[in-house]
């Protein structure tokens, strides 16, 4: 590793920051299992995770805030070789250069596995700061970030809604059970954030055409010494042994809105049926 | 073997319910198991309270000094119980911590982790968790390899037992945090922010969310839950409250509040699970939202697909007209 990244880290030094991105269905698609694998099929993706992109917004800030210098913005991802397209997004929000983690080794990799694989990426990056967001759009797994956090030795934090730079760390504000709170986090830290943080920018269309022209770094699990013994399906603790459909619950009624009057008479007559009003 | 180690969250000296119910389901699966549910407490709690979750099943309460409201110095002190007397499962009630110590320990064990678990069995001495996905269209069964397992409720998942009155032993451990856990600092916690707005002891209630386009949609939905009765009130999405639109004791969700009233009217809301389980028990909902795809349609007993800045107004007139009438 080029510089000391631990807990001493030098003071004033530039910093350097990995968002962590994700391939995700759009909102659009349907989302379905695979009734052969019991796993989520994957195959309609081809969206920048929503979440990640106030992550990157994130970075964004702190680099154009002024208070600490940034120096990198690297957007990380794994997963198959349509994730490219989330990691060109990612670029043309903000990020310097991508890294994509793409092994067929990986697939079916549980979250504590994900966690692991990313993890060792990262360590071969040795950033500063990690930010991802605070879920994603598919499996709503909000805890790869704590996973990724543990394997780093790394202060982590999720849902983080404010990010400021307070002396050689971050002061970030959540919600928690009992109400907000402020935490003070020393770098290196992995945090999440959450969607109030910030309102992502929409790339230019240079940024966009730009985006296939930066550095992107394809990497296999040999080149980031995974033991891939410890991810993929096979490698995975958690295992999906079936999918079932929840229990039956009576279909609700749904109108569209065309004429309000009647919209309106419809909802009066439907609450005065069941004694609402 | 099958003991079950659970993490019990306190505050302002008494006890999460969803930690509490994490340690009576913890009882009910270990007693399946043949083993014993352990609880643990980390910060500043009385012996007095440690021990009244003997109450909800624990055979056993351990006690670690440290700092509260993070996760990772409770990952430190469940590895080390883990390490030192082999659970072999750790389960977690639904709420931030749960799912960041749950995923933090699965990191440090080599361990499986089954998160939003609405429920969980026992075959053949072992857990089978199950956990809603896809917007809630499928369960997915999960099963865990390894000498431990991580189950992480979901909000509201396990009932809150009355408790027996029976106490546990409460025994005090040393736990040495590694560096990097406490390298998060608790500056401020629980802050209100906003004013106290009572929402849970309402009939009926006219929550907002994000399509209500601005802090002022709100009037909305106060006029609405007006012509609705006195016994209404108004409430709110994680998503707004954050944006600073609405009170954060209004708030309803993974983070907010949890009520069941009569009659739920959801405003620009779209229905993301961490709103769901917050007012999925809610006897009749209605939702207003212009986005026909949105989840909330999914389980809405009335839906209404249509721009809320037309339809409300107009409601809001038409029950006042009754009432007056």
């Amino acid at each position: 590793m080029s510089r000391d990244r631990g807990p001493d880290r030098e003071k004033g030094c530039p910093l350097k920051v990995c968002v962590l991105v994700k391939e995700v269905p759009d909102a659009a698609v349907r989302k379905r299992i695979d009734p052969q694998s019991g796993r989520m099929d994957r195959s309609g993706e081809r969206n920048l995770n929503p979440y990640d992109t106030h992550a990157i917004e994130a970075a964004m800030t702190l680099r154009e805030g002024g208070e600490i210098e940034v120096d990198e913005i690297v957007a990380v991802t794994m997963g198959p070789e349509s994730a490219v397209r989330a990691l060109h997004k990612a670029v043309s929000l903000g990020a310097d250069r991508s890294v994509h983690l793409c092994d067929a080794t990986l697939a079916g990799s549980d979250v504590a596995a994900t966690g692991y694989a990313l993890a060792a990426v990262l360590a071969r990056e040795a950033p500063d700061l990690v930010l991802l967001g605070q879920q994603s759009d598919d499996g709503e797994c909000y805890t790869v970030g704590a996973v990724v956090a543990d394997h780093l030795r790394m202060p982590s934090l999720t849902q983080v809604i404010k990010l400021e730079v307070s002396g050689e760390g971050l002061r970030c504000e959540r919600q928690a059970e009992y109400g907000y709170d402020t935490v003070e986090v020393g770098l290196p830290a992995v945090i999440a954030v959450g969607d109030a943080i910030n309102e992502p920018r929409y790339p230019s269309l240079k940024a966009i055409m730009g985006a296939k022209k930066k550095q992107l770094d394809t990497l296999s699990v040999g080149d980031v010494g995974i033991d891939p013994a410890r991810v993929g399906g096979e490698g995975s603790a958690a295992r999906w042994v079936a999918a079932k459909p929840p229990p039956a619950k009576a279909a609700g009624i749904v109108i569209e809105d065309e004429d309000t009057d009647a919209t309106v008479a419809q909802i009066i007559a439907w609450l005065d049926e069941r004694k609402l009003i | 073997m099958g003991d079950i180690l659970t993490f019990t969250l306190h505050y302002d000296g008494a006890f999460n319910k969803n930690s509490l119910g994490a340690v009576a389901e913890a009882a009910r699966l270990a007693s399946e198991l043949g083993g014993e549910a352990h609880a643990l407490v980390l910060g500043d709690a009385s012996s007095e309270l440690c021990a009244t979750l003997g109450g909800y099943g624990a055979a056993k309460v351990y006690r670690v000094a440290g700092p509260e409201g993070l996760s990772q110095p409770v990952v430190d002190a469940m590895a080390a119980l883990v390490g030192d007397r082999g659970f072999a499962y750790a389960l977690f009630g639904g709420g931030l911590l749960g799912f960041e110590i749950g995923a933090g320990l699965a990191a440090r064990l080599g361990a499986g982790v089954a998160m939003e678990v609405t429920a969980i069995g026992v075959r053949d001495g072992r857990l089978i968790a199950q956990r809603p996905i896809l917007g809630d269209s499928a369960i997915s069964e999960i099963e865990f390899r390894g000498a431990v397992g991580i189950v992480i409720g979901r909000l509201n998942a396990f009932d809150v037992p009355e408790p027996t009155g029976a106490l546990a032993p409460v025994e005090d451990v040393t736990v040495a945090f590694n560096d990097y856990s406490t390298r998060a600092r608790m500056v401020t916690r629980g802050e209100q922010r906003g004013e106290n707005v009572d929402i849970e002891g309402a009939e009926i209630l006219v929550a907002g969310g994000r399509g209500l386009g601005r802090a002022e949609g709100f009037e909305l939905c106060e006029a609405l839950a007006k012509a609705l009765g006195p016994s209404s009130a108004v409430a709110a999405t994680r998503a707004v409250v954050d944006a600073g639109w609405y009170p954060y004791a209004g708030q309803i969700g993974q983070t907010g509040k949890t009520v069941a009233p009569k009659l739920y009217f959801a405003a620009g809301i779209s229905g993301a699970i961490q709103h769901k389980v917050g007012m999925a028990s809610s006897e009749n909902i209605v939702a207003v939202n212009k986005d026909a795809n949105a989840p909330i349609f999914e389980f809405a007993d009335l839906g209404i697909v249509g721009d809320l800045n037309r339809i409300l107004p107009k409601l809001t007139a038409a029950l006042n007209a009754r009432s007056s009438g």
